[in-house]
């Protein structure tokens, strides 16, 4: 059971998107706060573009060895006293953690944030059978109220302004006073901060994701600022740990080196406040901790991407760098994207992920700007991924017919030099004059796509080949 | 077929290889017990006065407290100081380290001290760290019988002794201290690095600080760097 796929309609998801002034507003604090403050970061880091070369090369020493790596720590794993379980599919996946809830009587499960629960769609299935998921990260227990999924990968409900929260506090705490105050941020949180300790003190299991899985010692990593994933799984009966084949990584060392990266990149913290490193269940003497402390481990087509052109995304952390810096996702923000993961790195996973027939408007929306790449700390190719993926679709037939037509007018063109010359030479000559030294064009015949949100600026009369020759010919 | 075997058979008919290559085993082996250092920042590289000063300056710019005690002795005095400029009640909760035992906490006579795990009716916990990491303001705290994790997320309140000698410049040195204390490829149940307080920024980015966990952590530091 996993999340309802809205790709398919991406155009119609940003123009509802483009014209929600709420929506706009909040996207507006992605744009002025990430960029700066990782930016600002990363300056004090001398060292700060090295750790990201370093991270690219260890991540891919690691895909190349994934399997011998998975098996390493799977021994560690058992042999700290926990288990390792194995997911092809997600519906497996939800299947392992039922069965371990069910055999625990368990009622109420406290979750910290994981991207693969969403992916497999885990609350909703759990629910259908009797078992109460919440949400405990505070912007992941905000969109769990209004029933809607993340809109962004590290800040979930970015999308929201306080007003709509404090309606859905107002809708859902009925157990407050009608008339308490809660214009303030603070006390919207500490409204949510008395709500959940209850529940932490309560659940029965506790699931969360993983950051990182450590092959040396058998460790699974959390990251959190709030300090809600570490409730969650300290305080239940048993500790359930959701992670992707990708999340591997060899040392204790080496996962300092991505630790170094994700905090800065994502929210421009120097550290996380609380980072977790968890092998197995509470041992003899301690005085708490989980009895049970199960990773299941979900490949869901990653290994399949391993083999192909996409095996570079399988290097990404979710610091989510790349869709702070994105501005197509600063203007229809992260539902558009109509599944899990939105921003840049969504539009190169949702398709490896959903199928290419369903996502493949999402590697399309982009202006190929290339900030994305520029910030991703483990150098993801992001545009070269998502190049790949327009390529497979004109391949298989599934771009529109004017756009197969129109690339096949200008491959005809572009393969015949003289010809280009001399048109091209025409066409920037003739638009030059039509625009009638105004310097832009409010309306052009065939590019209405264009000019009906945007002026299309006028060429100056020669062509950048000419121009290129004359300069040439100077020098 | 087994969702394992399926799982790591996709992987190797991917990468083209059938898990028995000698070469590549010996690459992981070597990798995993041999745990290379990658690329560390010079930033905590630095003599100990400094080390410890950089510590002081990365914790409080992640919105935490510093002090610094010439000896153990000095902690119950410290501890009520803190509690008295918060308003709290003259009562803590803390794990049975061995160092936090021998704090001689009669010493302060209005201070009730209790110890073991906290069932979340605790405003105040006293915990020990194994150290710190002074390139970030890190603590490092381990999980074991004399130290409970419940006292690091559920008080309000969190102090954390640390002794200046254990402030270490990188996060690397402290895994040796630990593989030296667990012995190699072996973990405490769990290693909890906390760099401030709870926070968070869901509400509009707005930075909030008491999230779930501590609303305020106070580090201090104890004896010479």
């Amino acid at each position: 059971m996993t999340l309802r796929v809205t790709s398919p309609q991406f155009k119609e998801n940003a123009r509802r998107a483009l014209a929600d002034r709420q929506l706009q507003k909040a996207l507006g604090n992605v744009e002025q706060n990430f960029i700066e403050k990782r930016r600002q970061v990363a300056a004090k880091l001398p060292e700060f573009d090295l750790l990201r070369d370093a991270a690219r090369d260890l991540k891919d020493h690691t895909l190349a060895h994934l399997d011998l790596y998975l098996e390493a720590y799977e021994r560690r794993v058992t042999a700290a006293g926990g288990q390792v379980h194995w997911a092809v599919t997600a519906e497996e996946a939800c299947g392992v953690v039922l069965d371990i809830c069910q055999r625990l009587g368990a009622r109420l499960v406290t979750k910290g944030k994981s991207m693969i629960s969403e992916e497999i769609g885990l609350n909703d299935f759990l629910l259908s059978h009797d078992i109460a998921a919440v949400e405990t990260d505070l912007g992941e227990y905000i969109i769990q109220l209004r029933h809607e999924p993340p809109s962004h990968i590290i800040a979930p409900a970015v999308h929201l302004n306080k007003e709509q929260i404090e309606a859905d506090f107002r809708r859902v705490h009925t157990g407050f006073p009608a008339e308490r105050n809660l214009e303030e941020p603070t006390s919207l949180l500490a409204e949510a901060r008395s709500v959940l300790r209850e529940k932490f003190l309560a659940a029965d299991v506790g699931i969360t994701g993983a950051n990182f899985l450590v092959a040396e010692t058998g460790t699974s990593i959390i990251v959190t600022n709030e300090g809600n994933g570490d409730l969650t799984q300290t305080l239940p009966k048993a500790h359930i740990v959701l992670a992707s084949v990708d999340k591997m990584v060899p040392t204790l060392e080496d996962v300092s080196l991505f630790l170094r990266l994700l905090a800065r990149s994502a929210t421009g913290q120097e550290m996380s406040v609380y980072t977790t490193f968890s092998t197995g269940p509470r041992r003899a003497g301690d005085p708490d901790g989980p009895g049970e402390y199960h990773v299941v481990i979900l490949d869901n087509g990653r290994s399949a991407m391993l083999g192909g052109e996409f095996r570079e995304m399988l290097r990404c952390i979710r610091c989510g760098a790349c869709m702070n810096h994105c501005p197509v996702y600063h203007a229809v923000g992260g539902h558009a994207y109509g599944w899990v993961y939105p921003g840049p790195m969504g539009a190169v996973l949702t398709p490896s992920l959903v199928g290419i027939d369903k996502a493949g408007h999402l590697p399309n929306a982009s202006m190929f700007c290339g900030r994305c790449e520029e910030v991703c700390p483990v150098r993801i190719p992001l545009p070269k991924l998502m190049r790949h993926w327009r390529e497979r679709e004109f391949e298989r037939h599934l771009s529109p017919a004017a756009m197969r037509w129109g690339l096949g007018l200008w491959a005809a063109f572009a393969r015949r030099p003289r010809l280009y010359r001399f048109a091209t030479r025409i066409a920037m000559k003739m638009l030059s004059l039509l625009s009638l030294g105004f310097g832009r064009f409010r309306w052009l015949p065939f590019a209405r796509g264009w000019t009906k949100y945007r002026n299309f600026p006028a060429p100056e009369g020669v062509t950048f080949q000419a121009a290129w020759k004359r300069r040439e010919k100077k020098a | 077929m087994s969702a394992r075997d399926t799982v790591l058979a996709t992987i190797r008919s991917s990468l083209g290889v059938t898990g028995s290559e000698t070469p590549r085993r010996t690459a992981i082996e070597a990798r995993l017990s041999l745990h290379p250092r990658g690329v560390v920042p010079k930033r905590g590289d630095r003599p100990a006065p400094s080390r410890m000063k950089l510590f002081q300056t990365m914790v409080e710019g992640a919105h935490g407290t510093t002090v610094e005690l010439a000896s153990p002795e000095r902690v119950p005095a410290a501890v009520a100081d803190y509690l008295r400029s918060k308003n709290l009640p003259m009562a803590v909760r803390r794990g049975s380290d061995p160092r936090l035992d021998a704090i001689p906490w009669q010493n302060e006579r209005a201070l009730g001290v209790s110890s073991g795990h906290s069932d979340g009716s605790d405003l105040v916990s006293v915990s020990h760290a194994l150290g710190a990491v002074a390139e970030t303001g890190t603590l490092v705290l381990v999980s074991g019988p004399d130290n409970p994790t419940t006292l690091n997320f559920l008080p309000d309140h969190h102090l954390v002794v640390v002794d200046a000698k254990d402030i270490a410049g990188d996060y690397e040195t402290v895994w040796d201290a630990i593989r030296a204390r667990f012995g190699a490829g072996k973990m405490p149940r769990t290693v909890n690095w906390i760099t401030g307080p709870s926070r968070s920024a869901d509400i509009e980015q707005t930075h909030l600080l008491g999230a779930h966990g501590p609303r305020s952590l106070h580090v201090l530091i104890v004896g010479e760097p």
